[in-house]
């Protein structure tokens, strides 16, 4: 299979970006974006379709099967996991265009700066103050809130999010909702000021998120149950797919 | 007053943070990238207690046992001891922070797990490891914003500063930096919480890319020693997806897989016929080598399939729900209805940086944590064990420094660090790292003989020779030819280590296994074993 990679470079942090073409062959049917970049920087002698030398492509990646959210990145203007975008499934007229997440500052080609994300949560005092448990009446709750891999794709797609905003977007309300699920009487207050101020209120309900979550979490009826607890003050329910048996 | 610094951000990393945070010292929390991508995040079946909830009678002892005999009697008892009736509490712990496991009727409920009797691994689904991971994260967070832990993503670890044969503190750089030659020196105790030796093996393991063993190999270059480095463990269940081995959690077998293979045409039980007690669930080194032998019979098919479509409906969709999605995704086949074809594959390194019950290195200030060690799981490590061993060992590193009663934890205004400038140290080159791999699969698969050993060794010296080669190079050496020496000198056959040529085990080698470098050269000794203290 051959693609074409057009890859938006930056050699530094403040240094002008410049497009690059790569011509890239493999003969792995299921090959990834992130398998092509991994080649690529082995193999150290590519040359691009305007016969320069391709240097060092820095990425982030870590555990390769969609679990730790490191190597976000667009793949043709679409937010997603490289090591989940199977090159068959992502080309378009054979080519692949490969750039940073805009939302957050570019470090170094595809690496990006997502330490804000991080921010928001401390901002947000997203921990449990004293004992609490997650019981079997909000388990269901507290595992899909903990399933968020901090990759940030909701926060690129989201038209109300931005960095340095109110709004901190699905990748705090996601983890919001497990602290939600099982918050103690002491802290309910604050957590549910936290949550309004920072996810409730500047969440215009466009659910982009929910189409681009690499994790597939459930974020509407997430949103839902905390809604109720924080805005609406109505009693917990479940998941609806997570019936008690 | 410095603060500790903590290399590595995983679960060992976080445990030993929060444990120092709760007893009011500062750390500094330094890892490659943040914690959401460490590697305890892929951990799947679930973590061991003996909690007793099942109505079994287990307690501390039983697990104590199995852990034990599991590692074929290879592990510091007293180690074990500490690790196995500090569990419950541990998993408590898990429990008050929030940690969602599979409950009913009010507790937690365990599963079976591989080499153990009795129900004792806690669990939540099969993405235990990221469950928990989040709560623990959480908990750091509550200290990352009281000030008490510090963190520093995006920041490698080149080497340790050192003085008089003690450790003093890290040299790291932050690799986000335009400036390639920029360093930071950290002073005070360090923790090395860097993870297992992954990075050995590229593409081989279940592992992440970040366990580069990079910090393993620099710390044995500066004199640390290491503890059963040839101690490797293959997973019986993983299947190779683009890049990489992909776990099968041991909970599949847990909650009732079975592993078969082709016989004359007939579906063969090997496992159920051979081993009529504990069955598809006998410790993972077992397993793996019984699939390598029973695949190279000429009477069987080369294919060992897990059949899981006996589970009933209830466990896929409140049990393994994220497993039947994973394999349905990776290979096209629903679990449920289909035999799936699994291969043993490089999952953990029982071997590593060589400590003391207590977490102490043989430097002075330099303590480990975590699956960068040697401690617990002696030549075979049990599934359940590592996230265990993980925050236990990260807990009583940081418990080992509270105690010494230096570190009262006192705060300087300012983080007691010093930026320096250092000629860029360049990373390893992915076609030595090939090579490397190449040699140490050759010599340290399932089954091992001396002639292969030798082999593997005499062609990393060959290839050391062809040329000059960086720091970081120079070390990865070193720690492959620890890999290989421990594995030759190691005459009989333990755990993980099966010798063809010494099949038997021998009491004479019931030691731990201590790579030394002296003089350039890696050196290989035996160290007796401590005995069980009596309560």
């Amino acid at each position: 299979m051959k693609v074409r990679l057009d890859i938006l470079r930056c050699e530094s942090i403040g240094s002008k970006p410049f497009w690059q073409s790569i011509d890239y062959e493999t003969e792995d049917e299921n090959s990834t974006v992130a398998a092509a970049l991994t080649d690529i920087n082995n193999s150290g002698s590519y040359i691009d379709t305007e016969e320069r030398a391709v240097s060092h492509i820095s990425w982030e990646c870590s555990c390769l099967q969609k679990k730790c959210g490191a190597c976000a990145m667009l793949i043709n203007s679409y937010p997603r996991l490289a090591c989940d975008s199977k090159l068959k499934e992502v080309r378009r007229n054979g080519v692949i265009r490969i750039e940073p997440l805009k939302k957050f500052p570019v470090v170094r080609d595809l690496v990006v700066d997502r330490s804000i994300m991080m921010e928001n949560l401390k901002t947000m005092k997203l921990w449990f103050q004293e004992y609490a448990r997650a019981d079997e009446t909000v388990g269901d709750i507290a595992y899909e809130g903990s399933r968020c891999l901090q990759c940030g794709c909701c926060l690129e797609v989201c038209p109300n999010f931005y960095s340095g905003g109110q709004f901190f977007g699905t990748a705090t309300i996601v983890p919001a909702s497990r602290l939600i699920s099982a918050v103690p009487e002491s802290q309910r207050k604050e957590v549910f000021r936290e949550y309004r101020k920072h996810g409730y209120e500047g969440c215009g309900k466009s659910l982009a998120c929910r189409s681009v979550c690499p994790a597939g979490i459930d974020i509407e009826d997430l949103l839902v149950n905390s809604n109720a607890a924080a805005v609406w003050k109505r009693r917990k329910r479940k998941l609806k797919n997570g019936k008690k048996d | 007053m410095s603060r500790i610094n903590i290399i590595g951000a995983g679960l060992a990393g976080l445990s030993a943070a929060i444990e120092l945070a709760e007893n009011g010292i500062a750390s500094r929390l330094v890892s490659l990238q943040p914690s959401e991508r460490a590697q305890s995040v892929l951990a799947e079946g679930g973590i061991n207690g003996a909690i007793n909830t099942m109505g079994e009678n287990d307690e501390a002892e039983n697990h104590f046992n199995d852990t034990l005999k599991g590692g074929v009697f290879m592990a510091d008892p007293n180690a074990v001891e500490n690790l196995t009736y500090g569990a419950p509490e541990i998993i408590r712990w898990l429990e008050g922070i929030g940690v969602p496991f599979n409950m009913e009727n009010g507790d937690i409920i365990l599963r079976n797990f591989g080499g153990q009797k009795k129900k004792r691994t806690a669990y939540a689904r099969s993405s235990t490891g990221k469950i928990i991971m989040s709560a623990v994260i959480d908990e750091a967070r509550k200290y990352e914003a009281s000030g008490l832990i510090y963190r520093m993503p995006h920041h490698e670890f080149l080497r340790l500063i050192t003085e008089n044969g003690e450790c003093k503190g890290v040299r790291i750089h932050d690799c986000y930096s335009n400036d390639k030659n920029s360093v930071i020196d950290l002073y005070g105790p360090v923790i090395l919480c860097s993870g297992g030796l992954n990075g050995l093996f590229p593409g081989m393991t279940t592992g992440t890319t970040q366990n580069s063993g990079d910090v393993t190999a620099a710390v044995f270059s500066q004199g640390v020693l290491l503890g059963n480095p040839e101690m490797v463990q293959y997973h019986p269940t993983t299947i190779g997806i683009t890049g990489k081995r992909c776990l099968v959690t041991e909970a599949a077998r847990g909650e009732g897989g079975r592993l078969y293979i082709m016989r004359n045409g007939e579906k063969w039980y090997f496992m159920e016929e051979k081993y009529p007690e504990l069955k598809n669930l006998m410790p993972r080194d077992v397993v793996a080598r019984e699939m390598y032998f029973v695949r190279r019979r000429e009477d069987c098919e080369d294919k060992v399939y897990l059949d899981m479509t006996g589970l009933d409906g209830k466990v896929w969709s409140r049990k393994l729900s994220d497993l039947r999605e994973e394999l349905i995704k990776y290979l096209g086949e629903d679990p449920k209805t289909t035999p799936i074809n699994v291969k043993e594959g490089i999952h953990y390194f029982m071997g590593g940086i060589d400590t003391d019950e207590d977490h102490r290195t043989n430097l002075p200030g330099l303590f480990a944590a975590g699956e960068c060690t040697c401690q617990y799981h002696g030549a075979n490590r049990l599934g359940g064990n590592s996230m265990l061993g993980a925050i236990f060992g990260g807990k009583k590193a940081a418990r080992t420094i509270i105690s010494s009663g230096i570190y009262t934890g006192e705060d300087t205004a300012e983080p007691d660090e010093k930026i320096t400038a250092e000629p860029f140290s360049e990373p390893a080159s992915p076609i030595l790292i090939e090579r490397i791999s190449e040699i140490l699969l050759a010599g340290l698969g399932i089954v091992r003989n001396e002639e292969g050993l030798r082999k593997s060794l005499s062609e990393l010296e060959t290839l050391e020779s062809e040329r000059e080669y960086c720091q970081r190079e120079k070390s990865r050496f070193r720690l492959a030819e620890a890999m290989l020496r421990g594995a030759l000198e190691r005459r009989e056959s333990r755990g993980a280590h099966y010798r063809e040529d010494y099949p038997d085990k021998n009491e004479e080698y019931r030691k731990a296994t201590v790579a030394e470098l002296k003089g350039g050269r890696v050196n290989i000794s035996f160290r007796t074993l401590p005995e069980r203290r009596k309560k």
